[in-house]
């Protein structure tokens, strides 16, 4: 064929764009391969094609859409740590000359990756998906309020994992930063397809979450049952509303950015040129207007875990819920107004630098208020120390110390010697992974009988916990050091030979996590072989508070045969305590949204869209555009999409429920 | 309804409804999609700060006061202005259950959108003709992205007009259409309101500076 | 955010929560309120009937800002109520965010560029 022709078809595609000069890539690659070839063998061997496009990718069910985000969670999870692995690996050997195993041009890739994976792939997911299973639970309601929007949400999210996945075997991801700040990430400095895997990955990944945050907060809103107002709904459900209120309000401002930086790539406008009166420096001003709210976007739900699983675990109700309230209000504000200090050192000057300086220490007062209100929860409270309690205290001492070293990073003066250097490293993955991670987990283990119907298996969860939390303190306290002794971050060599024995340590608690995270794999592949031992058939494991735990574990599709009625914070408790009955019988049909596979195909097609984009295929990018609007317009011609589960089905679900509890006393 | 939520008559607490009537469809839609529009005004919202840092850079290129012709911008303005009203009275001719006149309406609704598309494109091809094009200067790449995206989103607005048309020329008036319509004319609304921000910020403001 | 006003929405489960409607003579009120508010700005700069630039571009800038309000009123119903108040606290919150990031992002170029470009002022970039 002609190489005319051949670029109209595969545009910037070619053998060249293969990594086969990279052994660890090819490696990795066959790993992958025979992995995934097993798995699409496994499932066509069992016939599980069917189960699975009818039960869950076309699922408009919360409760499976949120267990599909963990699972995206935790996949992507791995391979953010692989990333992370390498990372300590290289610069644990490249001393004395050693130029380490990884080339620059590897090295690079693998810290972007990392960087975008850990946060829009594993962390966001985990986040999502624990507030779309949770959430409707909690207030009572039988889904969200756009069914279908959620799953379109995910099958996006999906789609972004997919484009970054991709670069990994064809072509190359990014080499700027998990931020991508130009001038670097312009047309000029990174004329490959890595910066533009990043934008598109990003642009459709962020699509679903906007949706996805819309449809939360329209579910909190709207859907709550009778007799929840505003300050009597759970404290996860106040996080997560925060949570979704921040999406909103910051996901559109990375569209924008990442909008502009590809017409920058694309059509050779001048945003964040060097020339022709463009400023690279807006791009870092835009991107940290949505970066600031998103570690917030994070950390919000995972206050809300800890809320939750303080109060269940200590017997009492949780200690100043107005307070707390209050604080996640006042922190969703002043998140908006701290972003200059990611770039104090970009010279704005002393005013600037101290009004966000004085911000960023103020949000340090609701965060300790909450901190309190956890202990006080705690004091004179019958702790039980089962694993979510565990990964609760484990993140209140280590958050302390990333908070601190917050305050510290946020005084201008200090921030001019500590910028960039791994000391603002050690500082973010103290409260990421001390914050987001454990609360992640904390909210695993704490509602896993409830999404399974058994508890996961308390040995393998405890070792996964102490491997986790050791290695965290290992891995990070030497960056702390090497932070203050001057060394910066994504460096790939070094000089100084007395740095190393830091790095050996850092390197060591990364092997520690490694084995923290087998465990937690071990745990789930243990807990399922024990599933019978560890059943849970009353639908309340912990004695809980909060509405999930009134309904069977693991719910049925309709959450509750009848809309509870709420009449205090602790709507469970209180049940329990006035003595409820379960009605047993007058069930009626229930209206529930139907499935459809509309959300996944579009889903595909802007991720197909996206991949056009980046290699420059424009009749792909063409063609998935026009069928993505085709499909949309003839989705909204479909006016059915609803049925009613019919009253039998009701009865006999309910009925099974009523033997099980019998057979539990 | 309001007695469940209240200990019930012989002053046992009610814990679930006996009773109850699903949401009726579409109970959040109009919520939703306001908020979709607040976060939509963000994505504006950047968009004007961005044109407001890089709009005084012309890197020795065309101003404003060069390329701005306000006889074409108050028209365009009109325009978008009179679609506007008519969309109203589409609204209201739906709400007494007209679907002939509320057809006609929407139809005149998008000619006047359709208008505002056409004057804009001018407009924009004849800066383009000139050398005023958006790699000439950081202003311009602004000046085209914040009025092009807003142009962007009128155009969907056109697509999502017809796409409703075509339904309420099939299924009439019913619930799900009036829905559809009302969010539109959300949609639509705002879109005008941006507008002013744009005419008032980007153009009148240019010029006179 | 408001604690317990709307306590059990299933009260108003049959009635219409979302928008209030317009009437004839709204739709028109804020019509002939618009053009009025779009003609004179435009006029002002057009004629330059001002004397000092400024005084324009803040009459204008007034103008808008009254505009807009007459929009949200006339045009997309805003009020206090509908949706028990939930679409005046999103867009009252929209805009505290719209004014942070607007005013913050000028503020902060502007103080680099003075602090970063001390050419920029003498030079011809303009």
């Amino acid at each position: 064929m002609s190489p005319d022709l051949l670029k109209l078809i595969f545009g910037r595609l070619g053998f060249e764009s293969l990594p086969l000069h990279e052994p660890i890539v090819v490696g990795t690659f066959v790993v992958v391969a025979l992995g995934g070839a097993a798995l699409l063998g496994g499932l066509t061997y069992f016939r599980l094609w069917g189960y699975l496009w009818r039960e869950w990718f076309t699922t408009v069910d919360h409760k499976r859409i949120g267990i599909m985000y963990m699972i995206l969670g935790i996949v992507m999870l791995l391979r953010g740590f692989a990333d992370a692995l390498m990372m300590r690996g290289q610069q644990m050997l490249a001393f004395g000359g050693s130029e380490g195993y990884l080339n620059a041009h590897h090295y690079d890739q693998v810290f972007t990756a990392h960087g975008v994976i850990m946060i829009f792939f594993v962390a966001m997911p985990l986040v999502t998906g624990l507030m779309n299973y949770v959430v409707p639970l909690q207030i009572g309601a039988r889904d969200v309020s756009f069914p279908f929007l959620n799953n379109f949400s995910f099958w996006m999210t999906v789609g972004g994992a997919v484009l970054v996945m991709a670069s990994l075997f064809i072509g190359e991801f990014a080499r700027t930063g998990w931020l991508a700040y130009p001038p670097l990430s312009n047309i000029g400095y990174s004329p490959d397809v890595g910066v533009d895997y990043y934008i598109w990955a990003l642009q459709v990944a962020g699509v679903g979450t906007t949706l996805s945050g819309i449809n939360l907060i329209c579910t909190i809103v709207k859907l709550r049952c009778p007799g929840m107002t505003m300050m009597k709904m759970p404290v996860f459900t106040w996080t997560s509303l925060c949570t979704n209120v921040l999406i909103v309000a910051s996901f559109p401002v990375l569209t924008v950015v990442l909008a502009l930086l590809s017409l920058d790539r694309y059509v050779g406008t001048n945003f964040f040129t060097n020339d022709f009166g463009g400023s690279p420096m807006m791009y870092v001003n835009l991107i940290w207007i949505w970066g600031h709210p998103e570690v917030y976007i994070l950390v919000l739900p995972a206050f809300g875990i800890f809320s939750e699983v303080t109060s269940t675990f200590s017997g009492k109700r949780l200690f100043g819920y107005t307070s707390m309230v209050y604080a996640t209000v006042v922190i969703t504000i002043l998140s908006y107004l701290v972003w200059l200090h990611h770039f104090f050192t970009m010279g704005s000057g002393a005013s600037v630098n101290s009004f966000f300086g004085i911000t960023t220490m103020i949000i340090s007062i609701p965060t300790g208020a909450k901190m309190f209100n956890w202990l006080f929860t705690m004091y004179r409270g019958r702790i039980r120390y089962e694993l979510p309690m565990m990964w609760t205290i484990a993140f209140m001492l280590t958050f302390v110390i990333g908070g601190m070293t917050g305050v510290l990073l946020a005084v201008p003066p200090a921030d001019f010697v500590l910028h960039n250097s791994l000391f603002l490293i050690a500082h973010f993955h103290n409260v990421i992974i001390g914050g987001v991670v454990f609360g992640a987990f904390a909210g695993i283990s704490y509602w896993f009988p409830k999404a399974f119907g058994f508890r996961l298996d308390p040995f393998w969860g405890k070792l996964s916990f102490w491997f986790w939390v050791t290695g965290f303190y290992l891995a990070f306290m030497p960056l702390y050091v090497l932070g203050l002794m001057g060394v910066t971050r994504r460096l790939r060599v070094f000089d100084d030979p007395s740095l190393q024995i830091w790095f050996i340590i850092a390197a060591i608690g990364a092997g520690l996590v490694l084995l923290g995270i087998m465990c937690m794999l071990m745990q789930f592949a243990v807990s399922f072989l024990r599933r019978e031992q560890l059943k849970d058939v009353t639908g309340d494991p912990w004695d809980a508070r909060t509405l999930e735990w009134a309904t069977s574990s693991p719910p049925p599709d309709y959450n509750f045969a009848f809309t509870p009625v709420v009449h205090d914070n602790d709507a469970w408790w209180d049940m329990k305590r006035r003595g409820y009955q379960r009605p047993l019988t007058g069930f009626k049909p229930i209206h529930m949204p139907s499935s459809t596979g509309t959300g996944i195909i579009l889903a595909g097609l802007a991720t197909a869209m996206g991949f056009g984009l980046i290699w420059y295929m424009w009749w792909l990018a063409a063609l998935s555009f026009i069928a993505m609007l085709a499909v949309g317009i003839g989705h909204t011609f479909n006016y059915h999409r609803d049925f009613d589960i019919p009253a039998e089905d009701v009865i006999r679900t309910e009925d099974a429920r009523t033997k099980l509890l019998a057979g539990a006393k | 309804m309001t007695v469940a939520v209240n200990p019930s008559q012989t002053g046992e607490p009610v814990f679930y409804l006996a009773d109850e009537h699903p949401h009726p469809e579409g109970w959040s839609t109009s919520l939703g999609f306001w908020i979709y529009l607040m976060s939509d005004c963000l994505i504006f919202a950047i968009l004007f700060a961005t044109f407001g840092v890089l709009g005084g850079n012309y890197a020795a290129g065309p101003a404003p006061k060069d390329l701005f012709d306000l006889d074409l911008v108050a028209v365009n303005t009109s325009m978008l202005l009179l679609s506007s009203i008519t969309y109203g009275f589409a609204m209201l001719t739906m709400q007494q259950n007209k679907v002939a006149q509320t057809q006609v309406w929407l139809a005149i609704t998008g000619l006047f959108g359709l208008a505002f598309i056409g004057i804009e494109l001018t407009e924009f091809a004849h800066m383009i003709h000139e050398g005023a094009t958006p790699q000439r200067s950081a202003f311009l790449s602004a000046f085209f992205t914040l009025v092009g995206t807003h142009g962007l989103h009128v155009s969907c607005g056109l697509i999502w007009l017809v796409t409703l048309m075509v339904q309420v020329g099939k299924f009439g008036l019913i619930e799900a259409n009036r829905r559809r319509l009302m969010c539109l004319s959300m949609f639509w609304h705002f879109l005008d309101v941006v507008w002013i921000g744009v005419f008032t910020f980007v153009y009148l403001l240019g010029v006179l500076r | 955010m408001s604690t317990n006003s709307h306590a059990a929405h299933a009260e108003d489960h049959h009635h219409e929560g979302g928008h209030a409607h317009g009437t004839f003579s709204s739709y028109m009120l804020g019509f002939v309120l618009s053009v009025v508010l779009t003609a004179i700005p435009f006029w002002l700069v057009m004629s330059g009937a001002l004397p000092s630039k400024q005084v324009t571009a803040l009459v204008i800038m007034a103008f808008a800002v009254v505009q807009i309000v007459v929009h949200m009123i006339y045009f997309l119903h805003m009020n206090a109520t509908s949706e028990n108040g939930w679409t005046m606290m999103a867009l009252i919150f929209t805009i505290v965010m719209v004014v942070i990031a607007l005013s913050g992002s000028l503020w902060v170029m502007s103080h680099l560029n003075t602090n970063m470009m001390p050419m920029h002022q003498m030079s011809g970039m303009k």
